[in-house]
């Protein structure tokens, strides 16, 4: 069965019940007519992903309104950022976006090498990128098995792990951690690779593009993968760039718009050839394949950066106690969930004075209630695991 | 427990009936998944993937509600927000019921240590039986905690008595 997501009509879009008649096989009486059920999601819900809470109001099995309660993660970086000092903060930010924590450093490090007008070596900088599409990888790659389990098949959330631990060590191997690396310094990185460590890079991104061919071939085309995804979630182009969706999610929509390349140059992408994936639909099934796609594609792009991995430092010539000179800096990079973006005032002292931080899942979520009008119980389900987001990203 | 509870074992339960009923109750952890934070995904690794496998163990993590779990893993940063959630879910589990605290933010706040909205510690609302530190911990440490609970609850007593010491927070000897 698949359902039918009502056009777009933003805003004041109310349920029309005498069509949602028809959908009865039997018909109901005035008398037999149900009230609205109020159910309430969360926040311990294993399909929310952590702790997003969700108040849906339902008549029968379809839901008229939806409200995210968000605030359960809630750990008051902003001001926590305040005081502590530019290298404790990366400790602190990787924690944002736990899936993807080296990606998290990066727009902050940037931001205060461009404060101090220091540029991290050649070498940093492709590690940097490599360790950043590894990130990636490790990050989407739960969601492609996670979707799966979304819809009921339980072997790609399995394949999603495993996979997934072959990026795992690779990171580990060079930064020391599994999950929270804090391997960039301000100016370069704490280390250099490891002895052997490109080697085994190449190894396993092969792996993962098997990886990656595997899972297109269980639920891309499976047929009641397809039924449950396709159609459902619609997010059409000019209202999810309205609400500020952004990543793979806007993509999924036909918007073709990626930082890393359309964006302020940084890193080793500008000299990277990248391939775009959009997908014209906008649902849950061009959401997943987009991320699909990508993931293919970041494991292409670090084979194409160990080939061009210059020799040379991984660090550049830094004071030892860091202050940063007066000033603003806005720095966004296209993170693995979307744009993430921080707005780092300093004063001239050893921490910032202010930093916003722009997370992509705030903005990514903050289209459910209209997403989620319409649809049915099970297909939040679906949409909830198709946006992907991370709650530490959301409440931050 | 309702054997224990009706006082059919007695004050005093034999030793082997102690052992069995134990030995049973520690190869059979309902594990209800407090997944909060970035050390859910480590405990997702540790459930799920196949390095690490925590069902070899004898943990089945999927009840459908506390009501029918015996351990709860609170993995995660606990925030003001969530605290009642989760004192009302862990009251919910019958008893006896276990806890670990997983990571350095359900232990003492972690690198939230100052701020504002952050719990510092789990064991500010419930009683915690193991704490396992890390940030996050790596998923082989939940599984030695896991091991840790396992022999604890094998040298538990079934008596009254002895669960009411638990209770009084006593320490119990692992052997």
């Amino acid at each position: 069965m698949t359902t039918t997501q009502p056009p777009s009509q933003m805003p004041g879009f109310e349920v029309d019940r005498a069509a949602l008649a028809h959908l009865a096989d039997a018909q109901v009486n005035v008398e037999l007519d149900t009230g609205d059920m109020i159910l309430n999601m969360g926040p311990q819900h294993p399909a929310t992903h952590g702790t997003l809470r969700l108040v849906v109001r339902l008549d029968g099995e379809r839901v008229i309104a939806a409200d995210p309660v968000i605030g359960y993660m809630h750990r008051g970086y902003e001001k926590l950022t305040e005081f502590r000092t530019y290298p404790q903060v990366t400790t602190l930010i990787n924690r944002i976006d736990w899936l993807s924590s080296f990606a998290n450093e990066v727009p902050f490090v940037h931001a205060a090498e461009r404060l101090m007008g220091i540029e991290a070596p050649d070498r940093a900088r492709y590690v940097r990128t490599i360790l950043t599409e590894l990130s990636r990888i490790a990050t989407i790659y739960l969601f492609l098995g996670e979707m799966g389990l979304q819809v009921g098949a339980l072997t790609p959330a399995f394949w999603g792990f495993r996979d997934r631990e072959h990026v795992l060590n690779l990171i580990e191997g060079a930064t020391g951690g599994r999950f929270h690396p804090n391997f960039n310094r301000i100016g370069g990185l704490k280390d250099d690779l490891p002895w052997g460590w490109v080697a085994d890079c190449r190894a396993a991104m092969d792996r993962i593009l098997t990886g990656c061919d595997d899972f297109e071939k269980v639920l891309v085309g499976n047929e009641i993968f397809e039924a449950r995804t396709r159609g459902v979630g619609i997010i059409p182009a000019e209202l999810g760039a309205a609400y500020g969706v952004s990543g793979a999610n806007l993509r999924a929509s036909g918007i073709d718009w990626d930082l890393r390349r359309d964006g302020q140059p940084y890193l080793a992408y500008p000299e990277l050839d990248i391939k775009v994936w959009t997908h014209a639909d906008g649902d849950s099934f061009a959401r997943y394949w987009v991320r699909l796609q990508e993931t293919r594609e970041s494991a292409r792009m670090v084979l194409q950066l160990l080939e061009r991995l210059p020799s040379g430092p991984v660090m550049a010539k830094v004071p030892r106690i860091i202050k940063v000179p007066e000033g603003e800096c806005w720095v966004e990079t296209e993170n693995p969930l979307g744009q993430m973006g921080y707005y780092v005032v300093s004063k001239g002292a050893t921490g910032p004075f202010r930093v916003k931080i722009r997370s992509a899942s705030f903005s990514n979520v903050s289209i459910l209630p209209w997403l989620l009008r319409g649809v049915y119980v099970p297909d939040v389900v679906t949409i909830l695991g198709s946006l992907y987001f991370i709650l530490g990203d959301i409440d931050r | 427990m309702g054997l224990v509870e009706k006082g059919v074992l007695g004050r005093k339960p034999l030793k082997p009936v102690t052992w069995l009923l134990n030995y049973s109750r520690k190869y059979s952890l309902w594990m209800f998944q407090w997944g909060l934070a970035c050390c859910a995904i480590e405990m997702g690794a540790a459930l799920a993937s196949p390095r690490f496998d925590m069902m070899r163990l004898g943990v089945i993590p999927f009840p459908a509600s506390p009501r029918q779990a015996d351990l709860v893993v609170i993995s995660g940063t606990v925030t003001d927000k969530m605290a009642p959630a989760i004192k009302r879910l862990y009251e919910q589990m019958p008893d006896p019921k276990y806890v670990i605290s997983m990571g350095s933010c359900a232990n003492c706040g972690g690198p939230y240590w100052d701020s504002y909205s952050v719990t510092k510690g789990v064991d500010q609302i419930i009683p915690v039986d193991i704490y396992i530190p890390g940030c996050p911990p790596r998923p082989e440490a939940l599984l030695d905690a896991i091991v840790m609970l396992q022999e604890r609850i094998q040298n538990e007593g079934i008596g009254n008595d002895e669960l009411a010491s638990r209770w009084r927070g006593e320490p119990v000897e692992v052997a």
